[in-house]
């Protein structure tokens, strides 16, 4: 059949599909759409997707001209795309993520988590002790202007703990602590890419530099403003840490060793598996960042009662990473 | 063989191509982002500065969407595309052609800071060049590549020309040569069209390109009896 013939007996079919996935990449979502209008743009569109995919092998096939098989290309691609798009219901994914499915990932993953865990919070008590038995150490850490920073932050003559505020300024520094440790967050994860080392770098830093803060301020006698601020969100402050670190290796991890798999091929599975575990970190910081900002920085309870609340927060984390969503 | 494009085998046997971009359309998309992004950063600053404290925390807030929501939700809620990439016809799509979902997007976006290093995407654009289907590395993570958009056919159809048969058969790549000469037409200079159907003479004897076109007409079948 000549070409022409071909594009003749053809052209209703063709212009009309071409109407069809322009209205539906427009649309964006087939709910938007008025029913009636949805019913004339999806009549068979799997037939006609089909036939088109018949029409591109024919043209090509028969070797007509590059234009026509280009225009049935894109009408095939376009048609592919539609067809095969994957969309999950998202909101009741999220309510079984947050009340299973995070818990049962972190377990999985459970080794490299220990891992993490390990290094993070083995520095930080190694640098801390060796502070508690050399003061000085502590400037091999952090500068002299931000331990000077620090001691005023932690003062016993103020009103309020944690970094200088008014008490309007609450939600100020909630947001400077979402976007600041969501982003280390985020970089710890990414890091695992370059062969773990990445996040090696921010667990091990992050580390010391907690630690060397933790220990300097408690043997210079400001132990307990310091340890009544942060107790209240370390547990999801310090545990989100350890899982953006114990992510980032695993990644790592599939980078150096790929098993079986190639290893690009290894590193894509590794991230789209351990994706809730970074979301579920995320939410943790979210929160943590509310209770640091609304809560860490109040002065009126006693001590002893920030102490406890933290426990409680430490507790609630053991119990919700060690037993929810298992089966019974 | 220089191939910027990449097959997807779809279900039903056939092939698609997939014209993949290279790094100097992403680069553009990824500059007309970032001025974009910069703009929306100073108009926020403007517009939370007076409101003191709160304004700061919107601020924050503001800024960490800007850095990590705005590629993966233009990506995944408005075809595959941010405004950039929208502006060079360029979309993200899952490596056999289906729209970007969330995972991909995200996936994609986070390990973007490792893309950056150490300065300047130096790691992300050696992975452009240096990867099968001009992949960064975070595309490699998540299974995605960025495509052009179909080109809108302003359809330089038309074999205008009276059709002339061949008297010689012609194999069928030569019959595509000549039509498409015929229907790039638009795209070349008069003289430029004369010199490229100068190289069929020792084939079809005496051509102008005016002649030439006649034939890809008949070939392409004008005229043929239906």
């Amino acid at each position: 059949m000549k070409q022409e013939r071909f594009e003749r007996e053809h052209r209703e079919l063709w212009t009309g599909f071409e109407e069809s996935v322009g209205a539906l990449s427009r649309a964006r979502g087939l709910s938007r759409l008025a029913p009636d209008e949805r019913e004339r743009l999806c009549a068979n569109f799997d037939a006609r997707y089909r036939q088109i995919c018949q029409h591109l092998a024919l043209s090509r096939a028969r070797r007509y001209s590059l234009e026509l098989q280009h225009r049935l290309n894109q009408l095939a691609l376009e048609g592919h795309r539609h067809l095969y798009a994957a969309r999950s219901p998202i909101l009741r994914d999220i309510a079984y993520f947050l009340v299973a499915g995070f818990a049962q990932a972190f377990r999985r993953r459970w080794r490299f988590m220990a891992v993490s865990g390990l290094l993070f919070f083995g520095t930080g008590i190694g640098i801390a002790l060796a502070i508690a038995a050399d003061p000085d150490l502590v400037y091999s850490m952090v500068s002299a202007e931000d331990v000077i920073q620090y001691e005023e932050m932690y003062a016993t003559d103020r009103d309020v703990l944690g970094r200088e505020r008014e008490s309007e300024s609450d939600f100020a520094m909630f947001g400077y602590y979402i976007y600041n440790n969501v982003s280390i967050g985020f970089r710890t994860y990414a890091g695992g890419l370059l062969f773990g080392l990445g996040t090696l770098f921010y667990v091990l830093f992050n580390g010391l530099y907690i630690g060397a803060v933790a220990g300097h301020l408690t043997t210079s006698g400001l132990g307990e403003p310091f340890w009544s601020f942060v107790s209240g969100h370390s547990a999801l402050e310090l545990t989100a840490i350890v899982i953006f670190g114990g992510v980032g290796l695993t990644l790592g991890a599939s980078a150096i060793s790929p098993g079986k798999k190639r290893r690009w091929r290894a590193l894509r599975d590794t991230a789209r598996d351990t994706l809730p575990l970074v979301y579920g970190g995320t939410v943790m910081l979210f929160l943590a960042a509310f209770v640091e900002a609304y809560w860490s920085s109040t002065t009126w309870p006693p001590p002893a009662f920030k102490y406890g609340v933290g426990i409680a927060f430490w507790c609630l984390h053991g119990a919700y990473f060690g037993l929810a969503g298992r089966r019974r | 063989m220089l191939d910027t494009t990449i097959d997807v085998e779809t279900p039903e046997g056939v092939q698609l191509l997939i014209p993949v971009a290279g790094l100097a359309p992403r680069a553009m998309a990824w500059l007309i982002d970032g001025m974009i992004k910069f703009g929306m950063f100073i108009v926020a600053l403007i517009v939370t500065q007076p409101l003191g404290l709160t304004g700061m925390a919107l601020w924050s807030l503001f800024l960490f969407a800007l850095f990590w929501l705005y590629n993966v939700l233009f990506e995944v809620l408005w075809q595959g595309a941010t405004p950039g990439k929208r502006a060079m016809r360029l979309r993200v799509m899952n490596a056999d052609g289906t729209p970007v979902g969330w995972t991909g997007a995200i996936v994609r976006n986070l390990i973007r800071p490792v893309d950056s290093l150490p300065g300047c995407y130096l790691l992300g654009c050696l992975s452009v060049l240096l990867s099968r289907n001009f992949q960064r590395l975070g595309d490699l993570a998540a299974g995605t590549i960025v495509a052009y958009k179909a080109t809108d056919p302003e359809r330089s159809r038309t074999h205008v020309n009276e059709p002339i048969p061949l008297a010689i058969p012609l194999s069928s790549d030569e019959q595509e040569a000549l039509v498409s000469f015929s229907e790039r037409r638009k795209q070349y200079s008069q003289a430029r069209a004369e010199e490229l159907a100068q190289i069929l003479e020792p084939v079809l004897g005496e051509v102008d390109a005016r002649r030439v076109r006649s034939y890809a007409a008949w070939l392409a079948g004008k005229g043929s009896p239906t």
